[in-house]
């Protein structure tokens, strides 16, 4: 049997930039991917955070070929027939390195590996890893593509499916309560007038999130991310919610409908549709996560629940890069050792505890409850749409004073459950 | 049934390579499982239909890998796995 010392299931970021850390540091580490090039089975929305990566393999980030940095964050709240849009934006989002960056993993997942091999990781596409190898208990390798690859460690990467952690015992299969599906298109249009048509200063970008009546009250929403020549149009919906519930409507179908609103056709209009693709999201947040460690394996990245929606962020890319990184970090301290027990890697728990990667999920673990909450989805959208067209019309009849509209569409009743939820709200 | 002429359209601009082997099958005697209805709803490449005996269908061609099936079905339902090396949808954008 041939044998590595460490081997990565899944070349997506957290993959590559663990493979990449242990290269660096002279570990023997082979990544090992299903799809034909890393990135070919990987999708985002998306968007990547730089600032949390300054401590993590910073010498990459400031060659990586994102898309346009984000200085303009939008939320659009829609109900039926109105929407109201809040823009803000800030200079201080595009000094360098600048605070987001629209991506698309084709690109940068293929540019990461490329760095990775450089330092001497790697890397085998085409092949899926079909099993975990046990010997008394411990796992020392993996099944791919019908061989028997042995490793002192392996570490899944394999998305927010992991098959891997489960055929481990870390986990059991998900709940729809606690995912949701991602999907979208890439729509090609001329730089010059993806610029034109979001308002945007040269090079920089937008990333807009839209709320309300788009999921037909469902938990989730819709985003748009601008990239160099192509922007990013999706919906994230909870898979709960899509399965059961009024209206019962096939996922593709509220896409769809979202394209055709007034809100999103101009921006489209005489764009080419490239790619569609979905995903799958993890939305419970800090309780969803497992223990990413056991004898002979580390789980990084989207495997180990690693992603977190705060509603106005939406995060996990950069959760996998550090995780990835830290778990490098923990079989770096366990070869020292030569020991590659749990109790050795559990150094990997104690470095999450001390990054951002956990300290972010335990700030926001409140976060999941509080938008769990379908008036946020459907109920304020549609009041908010309701109270502006009130307050903007200037009808036949005499007009109200502002505070009478806003007493007439805001009950004492419905007050006392918008302080609840913005009490709630707050906790978060 | 399979996709909407619609979704065919959109799924035909994905790079595709086909296998073999149908990665996700629905165990035998599960047809009808209400399970198996709400994949019709989740999926987002619209891959699972019912025909006129009321039997849930699966058309495999086209299928993201997204995993969706998987939450909503569970493993008693499906067979289900992520296809060999180097088969199925490979995302140039992604």
């Amino acid at each position: 049997m041939e044998k590595f010392e460490v081997i990565v299931v899944g070349a997506g970021l957290a993959g590559l930039s663990a493979a990449y850390a242990l290269a660096q540091e002279g570990v023997e580490v082979v990544v090992i991917e299903r799809g034909d090039y890393p990135g070919a089975k990987n999708v985002t929305g998306g968007r990547l955070y730089t600032r949390p990566l300054q401590n993590y393999l910073p010498e990459l980030w400031k060659e990586a070929p994102f898309e346009r940095p984000v200085t303009n964050e939008i939320v659009t709240l829609i109900s039926s027939d109105k929407s109201l849009t809040l823009r803000f934006r800030s200079d201080e989002f595009a000094r360098p390195p600048a605070h987001s960056y629209t991506v698309l993993r084709g690109t940068l997942d293929r540019w990461l590996s490329r760095k990775a091999e450089e330092k001497g990781a790697m890397l085998v596409t085409k092949n899926r890893v079909d099993d975990l190898l046990k010997k008394d208990g411990k796992i020392v390798g993996v099944l791919a593509g019908g061989e028997e690859l042995g490793a002192d460690v392996v570490i899944a990467c394999d998305g927010a499916l992991s098959l891997m952690a489960e055929k481990a015992g870390l986990r059991s299969p998900g709940s729809p309560h606690d995912y949701a599906v991602g999907f979208k298109e890439v729509i090609e249009l001329p730089a010059q007038t993806i610029e034109d048509r979001l308002g945007l200063k040269g090079q920089e970008g937008a990333a807009q999130l839209f709320l309300g009546d788009l999921t037909g009250g469902k938990f989730g929403g819709g985003f748009l991310y601008t990239n160099r020549s192509s922007l990013s149009l999706g919906l994230v919906i909870r898979i709960k919610d899509l399965a059961e519930g009024n209206p019962l409507k096939e996922a593709p179908t509220f896409l769809d409908e979202f394209k055709e609103r007034p809100e999103i056709a101009p921006l489209i209009a005489g764009g080419e549709m490239v790619e569609y693709s979905g995903h799958l999201i993890s939305e419970a947040g800090f309780s969803g996560l497992i223990r990413p460690f056991a004898d002979g394996l580390l789980v990084a990245g989207d495997a180990a629940g690693f992603s977190l929606n705060v509603g106005l962020t939406v995060r996990g890319m950069e959760f996998a890069v550090a995780s990835g990184v830290l778990a490098a970090q923990a079989v770096k301290q366990a070869r020292e050792k030569k020991d590659f027990s749990a109790t050795s890697l559990s150094a990997y728990q104690t470095l999450l505890d001390d990054s951002f990667v956990l300290k972010d999920l335990k700030t926001f673990q409140h976060a999941p409850a509080f938008l769990d909450n379908p008036r946020l989805f459907q109920h304020y959208p549609q009041m908010t749409g309701d109270l502006l067209q009130s307050l903007f019309t200037v009808g036949l009849e005499p007009k109200q004073k502002f505070s009478t509209t806003i007493r007439e569409k805001v009950s004492w009743s419905e007050a006392w459950e918008i302080l609840k939820d913005l009490r709630k709200g707050l906790k978060v | 049934m399979s996709p909407t002429p619609n979704m065919k359209a959109k799924l035909g601009k994905n790079v595709f390579k086909p296998g073999k082997e149908k990665h996700i099958t629905i165990r035998p005697g599960f047809e009808k499982d209400p399970r198996l209805k709400a994949a019709i709803y989740a999926c987002p490449a619209g891959l699972y239909s019912e025909n006129s005996k009321g039997e849930v269908e699966l058309d495999i061609d086209g299928c993201l890998e997204c995993g969706i099936c998987r939450i909503v079905c569970g493993t008693e339902v499906l067979d289900w796995n992520y296809p060999v090396g180097g088969v199925g949808v490979q995302f140039r954008f992604g």
